[in-house]
């Protein structure tokens, strides 16, 4: 069995098609001869999963490109989705000494990319050959890039695992919340595949929700990894925030990869400024929204978003009401809504309102994006694994949990990062679960 | 304005400035050399004159470094394809209408005196303002005798030299093969045999390298492949070495024109300040075209506005006195490595380099004075590496962090933790980390006071009975 996939699209891919094209092999040449192979390199160096940036890339111009992947692969499974995904600019790029000679720094993405997708296109596994078995079982739970990390790294090692996914395909957010014209749901399942290929075992629709379901995974497995992620998007809390018309922002992105949402017309709103509001807002457009608003309750200067995301907005058509915020949406005509809005002003360190500031914008869809809730009610009925800020307590070098056999990592773990910062997470806590298993059974 | 005509080089042929073109595909034929001068060039060796040859195809492969295209250029082509009449009657239109061009017969021919007679008699009267003897080919020709045949042997090019003047009305240039274990036996022989004139370096023998995926070397002909002769920017240290070695030697030096992976006018005066008079490229013109002649003339004119030469003889040779035998160095000559931390980025290629390939004197560390007495101990890169590894890095996702790293700068434009340091007392002066370092000018190697005076080799070991002293042990 292979994983299952999405039907191909057309008009999808044409609507979202990709925003950084891959390299063709002799530009990628090119400009892996550009690299510096800077010791001990600050590319490597500020990847979360550390990357041997110089290694591949040097791969890549000497034409080892087998020996590029797996070089990629060795240090991050997820290396294609993250050369696709990774707001690069603040990590390995960000890094890179050309910055400070003649500015423009190695593409490292577009080089990983390029050795990724051949490695993909190659066929080959990850595992040629099956390492010798080792008596650990681990199930990990939810089958986003924390958990597939974990599983892949305590593979190769020759732990068995078990993944447990909710919902019918794996991938979590990397095949359901990134924007498609960055990383294809497609692609990420193509990842997942090579994982599975490993000899990890995935079960589908395997929702753990109770002590009950707990208590068997207890039993089945020797540690168990929470990849779970976060909660789902929080409501707006103003009235009238779950009407038909009220479309949270991973909900937008998920029904639009997944061909259930194919078209989008008239106006839309965008509640928030962060990374997930600018993808969705940029979706929204180009599913045909012909006016996309992006309502925020601060400032410009005060957005999460990274500068090239909001810079690709603007570029995107997608506009910008600043030190707004929503109070009610109600029904309009023909089935239209109203949102009420009202401008806000910073007081001390608290937003308030302005009498009088209030104005209503017609519209089709209102789409909160204001981050997700903490996802605590299963975790509270482990034993000793402790929550603080909706986030899992862990030691951030193995990501081990109060309970010895638990160990976290990825968004339920950091609040929502990155999904680079989800493998290192992921890793890290594989590393360290095969250590602790060698030292029980030495 | 600085004037860089060549007046009576070898006894006298002049040019409107020192650029030749090589004997080469470039000099094929009469309507390329036209062009050429129109595009610049000074004079031109015309393709090897004698006999015409059948070819192959394929003739040339190049080694490319690090994506750049021909650091090295390879051939197996023979001499000139076509009649000498065809040759020769192209040459005398090319000079009726370039009167004040240098136009050099490239001349190989079989070993007897008539034929070099005859070939000189000829070439003269189409009107070449100078003879070149290819004594240097070193594929194909040789096996019939012929090019660095008679280059390797001194009695012969002494000897063909010798029939040559005794027709020639016009100077004479012997063209020197590399591929011999001292190029200035050879060059002694031609100057013994009367030539007016040198040129090196001919090409030097070479296989490029092997298709990986055949298993054949390049050029590749109908599954096999031959030695060739390389040229380009790859070979010019070899021939800068060569020049330097004939034109220090009193039995060899003569006028010399400089060859050997000339492509710009900083490879020019270089082979000029070694005792050059006039200079021939090839390579660079295969690869780009006459077109490049322009900036050598320009750039060498505005190197000598800034140096303050007025003609190319003011600085000719000017290096020359500089290369010495090793045994004359001043052994108590001391430099030190100087790291510029305001241009340093970071790449920490010095420390690699000095801890793998020279002295273990450049560290990430900013510890300062010996620690654990006499000898500072510092973990070994591969410690570095397992740190930085092992460290946990985050994807700053807020403004508040992205801010929070961008101040963590410190005071130079690359992190401090980044910008090696040189133990001064260690640094042997080896200039591998300024030679490895990609910034200009960030790694000096600055002088630092020994306290002995000057001493060479050749002096510390005279009288080498006597007992060394202190200070030199």
């Amino acid at each position: 069995m292979s994983t299952a996939t999405l039907p191909d699209d057309p008009q999808l891919r044409e609507r979202f098609n990709e925003l950084k094209p891959p390299l063709s092999p002799q530009a990628a040449v090119v400009e892996s001869n550009r690299c510096l192979n800077c010791f001990d390199a600050p590319c490597t160096a500020a990847c979360p999963t550390h990357i041997d940036v110089p290694g591949f890339i040097k791969r890549i111009a000497s034409g080892n490109l087998r020996g590029s992947a797996l070089r990629i692969l060795e240090a991050n499974i997820l290396g294609g989705s993250c050369s696709r995904v990774c707001p690069v600019e603040v990590l390995c790029e960000g890094a890179c000494v050309m910055h400070r000679y003649n500015r423009e720094p190695i593409h490292i993405a577009l080089l990983q990319r390029h050795a990724i997708d051949d490695f993909h296109a190659s066929g080959e596994d990850m595992l040629p050959v099956p390492p010798a078995p080792l008596n650990l079982r681990v199930a990990c739970i939810g089958g986003g890039p924390a958990s597939l990390a974990c599983a892949a790294e305590l593979r190769r090692h020759g732990a068995s695992v078990t993944i447990m996914e909710r919902r019918a395909l794996p991938g979590g957010l990397n095949t359901f919340g990134v924007a498609e014209y960055k990383l294809r749901a497609a692609d990420s399942l193509r990842e997942v595949e090579l994982i599975r290929r490993m000899g990890v075992e995935f079960r589908f629709g395997a929702a753990i929700d109770s002590a009950a379901d707990l208590e068997a995974i207890d039993a089945e497995f020797d540690m168990v990894f929470l990849g779970v992620g976060l909660g789902a998007m929080q409501r707006l809390g103003v009235p009238g925030d779950d009407q038909e018309g009220v479309l949270n922002a991973l909900e937008l992105i998920a029904a639009y990869k997944t061909g259930h949402i194919r078209e989008i017309s008239g106006t839309v709103v965008v509640v928030g400024a962060g990374n997930t509001a600018i993808d969705a807002a940029n979706a929204a457009r180009r599913l045909g929204a012909e006016d996309v608003f992006m309502l925020y309750r601060r400032g410009e200067n005060d957005i999460s978003a990274f500068d090239f995301e909001y810079e690709h907005a603007r570029q995107e058509g997608v506009q910008f009401l600043w030190w707004r915020q929503p109070t009610a949406i109600q029904k309009g005509e023909s089935g239209r809504l109203v949102l009420n809005t009202v401008q806000t002003q910073q007081v001390g360190e608290t937003l308030v309102p302005i009498p009088d500031t209030e104005f209503i914008i017609d519209c089709d869809l209102v789409v909160p994006a204001i981050g997700q809730s903490p996802l605590t009610q299963l975790v509270q009925q482990m034993q000793n694994v402790a929550v603080r800020d909706g986030r899992i307590v862990v030691d951030r070098a193995t990501g081990q949990t109060g309970n010895p056999r638990y160990y976290a990592g990825g968004d339920c773990v950091n609040g929502g990062r990155e999904v680079v910062d989800a493998v290192a997470d992921g890793k890290r806590a594989a590393i360290a679960m095969l250590k602790s298993a060698e030292a029980i059974h030495a | 304005m600085p004037d860089i005509r060549v007046r009576g080089f070898a006894g006298g042929i002049s040019s409107p400035n020192p650029f030749w073109l090589a004997s080469a595909p470039p000099t094929n034929c009469g309507e390329q050399i036209m062009r050429a001068f129109d595009a610049g060039w000074g004079g031109a060796v015309w393709k090897t004159i004698g006999e015409p040859v059948t070819n192959v195809s394929s003739r040339y492969s190049a080694t490319d470094w690090n994506g750049q295209r021909i650091m090295g250029f390879n051939n197996i082509e023979l001499i000139s394809d076509r009649s000498v009449e065809i040759n020769l009657s192209e040459m005398a239109e090319v000079k009726k209408r370039y009167p004040h061009h240098a136009v050099i017969a490239s001349l190989m021919v079989a070993t007897t005196r008539e034929a070099w007679h005859e070939i000189v008699t000829r070439s003269e009267d189409a009107g070449a303002d100078g003879l070149e003897l290819n004594f240097g080919c070193p594929h194909g020709m040789s096996e019939r005798g012929m090019g660095s045949a008679v280059g390797q042997v001194p009695e012969y090019a002494e000897m063909i030299t010798a029939w040559v003047k005794e027709k020639a009305r016009t100077p004479v240039i012997v063209k020197l093969t590399p591929n011999i274990t001292d190029i200035r036996s050879v060059a002694r022989a031609a100057k013994r045999g009367g030539a007016d004139g040198l040129s090196a370096i001919n090409t030097i023998n070479s296989i490029t390298g092997i298709d990986l995926d055949t298993l054949i070397p390049s050029p590749n002909v109908d599954g096999k492949s031959s030695h060739g002769g390389y040229c380009g920017p790859a070979v010019k240290p070899i021939a800068l070495n060569m020049v330097q070695q004939v034109m220090s030697d009193a039995s060899s030096a003569l006028p010399l024109s400089g060859i050997g992976g000339i492509a710009n006018w900083r490879d020019a005066a270089e082979f000029i300040l070694l005792g050059c008079g006039t200079v021939q490229a090839c390579t660079a013109v295969m690869h780009y075209g006459y077109r490049i002649v322009e900036d050598m003339a320009e750039g060498l004119d505005n190197w000598m506005r800034s140096k303050g030469f007025n003609n190319i003889e003011d600085f000719r040779g000017l290096s020359l006195p500089r290369v010495t035998e090793w045994k004359h160095l001043n052994l108590n000559y001391k430099i030190v490595a100087h790291i510029d931390e305001q241009k340093c980025i970071g790449c920490d290629l010095c420390h690699i380099a000095c801890w793998d390939g020279a002295h273990q004197c450049i560290h990430l560390d900013r510890v300062s004075g010996p620690i654990d007495g006499h000898v500072e101990l510092h973990s070994i890169p591969a410690e570095q590496e397992a740190r930085s590894r092992e460290s946990i890095a985050d994807t700053p996702v807020t403004r508040k962090e992205r801010t929070a790293i961008a101040a963590s700068q410190g005071p130079y434009p690359t992190p401090l933790a980044r910008i090696p340091r040189v133990d001064e007392t260690e640094c042997v002066g080896c200039n591998l980390c300024s030679l490895v370092c990609p910034v200009d000018d960030c790694i000096t190697m600055v002088r630092v006071d020994s306290g002995v005076p000057p001493e060479t080799w050749e002096e510390r070991t005279r009288g080498a009975a006597c007992a060394p002293q202190p200070n030199q042990l």
